[in-house]
């Protein structure tokens, strides 16, 4: 087991030396250059102000020279300036990634959860009402934009009911647990919502091919309730495709939570890679994507060693 | 049981009830959020709106466009004697600016506001290494003499029209240790505007920022040394939500109380959406800005470089019908980049009013005739086709390109819309100017601004200038070379007007832009909220902040 993390750890500098090479390299061909919109907004960015910018910010080096600066600062822990906030990168990281970690870990939490028990209800008897509706709703989690869910709570929860705040992170001068709380509640149900119907579907299908496996029909040969064969059992078994699809999930969630972050005003991970690679701050884009993809990595990780624990069949 | 259930959702409802909004809070939505607070390094929109809360320039525009003090005493002219002309040590012209800071003024930490201030940010934004790229360059001032604690003046050379307007000035005690680096950009990396905006002493406005959630929110709290009018709202946020329909749902919410014009927020078409929805919710307001939208045309291309082709253009599109359908009439048609609100603008300007039958007459006199498919063809059978490109995604210019290329084809001129990416079309379209036909976007202008960057020859963006001009239809004119200079030395008002009014003349006559009209800025302001007054110019409405109030 030692062996085999420490081959995965290896591999992983390795896609991340990789990644950091791609990604600079895909940021610095796109058009533009990251002065652009400062030219089009100062009247007083004359092309010598512009061009002392540029070697300031050093902007006027080959791409390959500045990614070698950067990855020889990194090297040394330095992840370098961000332009645009004018901060170290890690200081505008954190804050960020802070509001995407409580976002996202609830939300994966809780759409694990509920894709769980619908999962393994829709199972229990495939092509029942229960399955069916289970299903439609699945299938609406899937397909509802996720901008449009977050809008329709937003006007109900927010606008017409009052109930709950249509964004941001706490109020100015509150910031106690139930305000944060109170923040929370609809980003977080509206990214659960769209993660679980695929995750249900997921769980379902597994489910069905696990029950009707030997070992199950052995398990209720001896005499085990229903209970117990489904919940100990078949679970266990049907858990290893799902938990490859949940791994993946959590590192995209990372970065992919664009349009939630935005919609309910939540200054997350998605938003700041975003921003930042539009506005062509090097650093801070590449800092940010190496971090969802650290993360894609990690959660694989940990997905292979669920393996072995759901299957000892399996060897590391 | 149930009663228990029922009784408990209750609770639970009433403890996550948003609180009743109290009046001395003003929480106002934009959709951009302004990640560093430096007056000097970098502006923005979004930037600037924020620091007129809390800092000063030493002058601005005020609501009625004249320039006024807000830290001098009084607004140092050529005819009230504040400037002189004088002859530098090297035998060049300048002019000597000698202003007098106003007495009461304090930072945030209740150090006096004094010639020492001006002195280290005029010898730090002189400074190359710096990275200063404010919009009134403090290089523009080649020295500087201190006469006393509130009295200096600056040498301005060459002469520039501009000679008067100044931005925000540093706290020496407070900044002076980040301007210490020896590397260039080590201020960039150590001011204290971006790593800690919050630290007292930064700032000399009405308000103080008192907290900055990166992404998030920027709030205000009064300066307990400010010394003019005490500013009603305990607290001001500036909240962040980027995407507008959520903007305008936390409006209707109450979540934000209001959405500025002057700043990135809703745009025009969502407000007057949300006013036919609730004409009595908010007050709207409208104010034209000097942001020119406007068509560039590529003088390269065989068929624009003849007038005739260039004037149909203009003759076959209704803006008036444009303006009156799409934005409810609010923004004003435009005859050249000169804002009618502008000082130098002149109506004695050729106008293009919609005339389809003369364009097709002056399409006609160029050689262009209809062709069996609608489209006009010369002698060669050439058709009389352009690439039309804007910026994609923007939803209200992907309207006016549509109703543009309706009417031109009427005209018999083929458009092939080919829009791209705001990124693509700035970064490379434009800037390299490899846009074959007609490229159609908006430029900020200031009050009074030359327009050397737009149309001086030496604007034009090429490989020797590092693509640094903004010059984009190639004006390559030495009359109009003459009159931007001749305009940039004409300290007299009344003598730049004519000057002016020939550049407008030029600009109108050659038809090298087609001119659409002036943006309106957007506000959807609460009808409880007194004392607002949009500018529709760049020095926006937080600058006078201390005059708002709840009714």
């Amino acid at each position: 087991m030692t062996k085999f993390i420490l081959r995965r750890c290896l591999q992983a500098l390795l896609v991340l030396f990789v990644m950091s090479f791609v990604i600079y390299a895909l940021i610095g061909l796109m058009p533009g250059d990251p002065l652009d919109l400062m030219i089009q907004s100062n009247p007083g960015a004359t092309p010598e102000v512009v061009a002392r910018l540029r070697a300031i910010y050093g902007l006027d080096q080959p791409l390959y020279l500045r990614y070698l600066h950067w990855l020889w600062d990194a090297l040394r822990g330095d992840l370098g300036f961000s332009r645009t906030h004018s901060q170290p990168v890690l200081e505008v990281l954190i804050p960020a990634l802070w509001t995407t970690c409580k976002l996202m870990l609830i939300s994966f939490v809780l759409s694990v959860i509920l894709a769980m028990v619908l999962g393994i209800v829709a199972a229990l008897k495939p092509g029942g009402w229960i399955d069916g509706l289970i299903s439609l709703g699945a299938f609406a989690g899937i397909s509802v934009p996720v901008f449009w869910l977050a809008l329709m709570m937003i006007l109900v929860f927010a606008v017409r009911l009052h109930w709950l705040p249509a964004s941001g992170i706490a109020n100015v001068g509150d910031g106690s647990l139930l305000d944060h709380t109170r923040h929370l509640i609809m980003p977080v149900v509206t990214l659960a919502l769209a993660n679980t119907g695929g995750f249900t579907r997921f769980v379902r299908a597994s489910m069905i091919e696990t029950l009707r496996m030997d070992h199950i029909r052995t398990a209720r040969a001896k005499g085990n309730g229903e209970g117990r064969v489904v919940l100990v059992h078949a679970l266990r078994n049907a858990l290893i495709p799902v938990v490859t699809v949940m791994a993946l999930s959590f590192g995209t969630l990372f970065s992919g939570a664009l349009l939630t972050e935005t919609m309910f005003a939540q200054p997350g991970m998605g938003k700041m890679i975003y921003d930042s690679i539009l506005s062509n701050d090097f650093n801070l884009a590449l800092s940010g994507l190496l971090f969802a993809t650290l993360v894609t990595l990690v959660s694989n990780l940990f997905a292979d060693i669920a393996y072995g624990w759901l299957d000892p069949r399996i060897s590391l | 049981m149930k009663l228990r259930a029922l009784a408990g959702a209750l609770a639970v409802t009433t403890a996550l009830a948003a609180p009743a909004f109290a009046k001395d809070d003003l929480v106002i939505g934009v959709a951009q959020f302004a990640p560093s607070l430096n007056p000097n390094i970098d502006p923005t929109v979004i930037k600037s709106y924020v620091l007129d809360f809390a800092i000063r320039p030493m002058t601005a525009f005020d609501k009625d466009w004249k320039l006024t003090c807000l830290l001098c005493t009084s607004l140092p002219t050529v005819d009230n004697g504040g400037a002189k002309l004088e002859t530098l040590k090297d035998g060049s012209k300048g002019i000597a600016v000698t202003y007098t800071l106003k007495p009461d003024l304090k930072w945030s930490d209740g150090t006096p506001v004094t010639t020492k201030d001006l002195a280290f940010t005029w010898k730090l934004g002189t400074d190359p290494k710096s990275g200063f790229s404010n919009n009134h360059p403090w290089d523009r001032a080649k020295s500087m003499d201190v006469v006393d604690d509130h009295t200096a003046v600056l040498h301005v050379s060459p002469i520039v029209t501009d000679y008067n307007q100044w931005d925000q000035l540093l706290p020496a005690h407070i900044e002076a240790k980040a301007a210490e680096g020896k590397e260039p950009g080590d201020y960039l990396k150590a001011t204290l505007y971006n790593r800690a905006p919050t630290t007292v002493g930064l700032w000399n406005g009405p308000y103080v920022v008192s907290g900055y959630d990166s992404g998030s929110q920027i709030v205000f709290t009064p300066n307990p040394a400010w010394a003019g009018a005490k500013p009603y709202f305990k607290r001001i946020v500036i909240k962040t939500i980027e995407n507008t329909a959520a903007l305008s749902a936390n409006l209707l919410s109450g979540d934000i109380d209001l959405a500025p014009g002057d700043a990135p927020a809703l745009t025009i078409d969502q407000v007057i959406a949300l006013q036919a929805q609730n004409p009595d919710k908010f007050s709207y307001i409208f104010k034209p800005s000097l942001t020119y939208e406007h068509i560039d045309l590529k003088i390269e291309n065989p068929a624009l470089q003849d007038l005739r082709v260039r004037q149909a253009l203009l003759y076959a599109i209704d803006r008036d019908t444009m303006v009156k359908r799409l934005f409810n009439g609010m923004q004003p048609v435009a005859a050249t980049w000169v804002n009618p609100l502008d000082p130098n603008y002149t109506k004695d300007t050729a106008t293009y009013s919609y005339q389809p039958d003369k364009a097709k007459q002056l399409l006609a006199a160029a050689g262009w005739k209809p062709g069996t498919d609608g489209i006009c063809r010369n002698d060669k059978g050439d058709r009389l086709s352009f690439e039309f490109a804007t910026t994609a995604g923007n939803k209200l210019r992907e309207l006016q390109e549509q109703v543009l290329q309706s009417q031109w084809k009427v005209a018999c001129v083929e458009t092939v819309i080919k829009n791209e990416p705001a990124r693509t079309l700035f970064g490379e379209t434009t800037k390299k100017r490899s846009f074959t036909g007609l490229v159609m976007y908006g430029w900020s202008s200031a009050v009074g601004e030359s327009p050397r960057k737009t149309q001086f020859s030496d604007q034009i963006p090429t490989a020797a200038n590092n693509f640094g001009g903004a010059n984009y239809i190639g004006l390559n004119d030495p009359k109009v070379d003459a009159d931007i200079i001749a305009a940039e030395a004409e300290l007299e008002p009344a003598k730049q007007k004519p000057i002016w009014a020939e550049m407008q003349k030029i600009y109108a006559e050659q038809v090298r832009v087609l001119p659409l009209f002036f943006r309106a800025e957007p506000y959807v302001v609460p009808k409880w909220l007194k004392g607002f007054t949009p500018t529709g110019h760049g020095d926006y409405s937080p600058l006078w902040v201390e005059n708002w109030s709840a009714e």
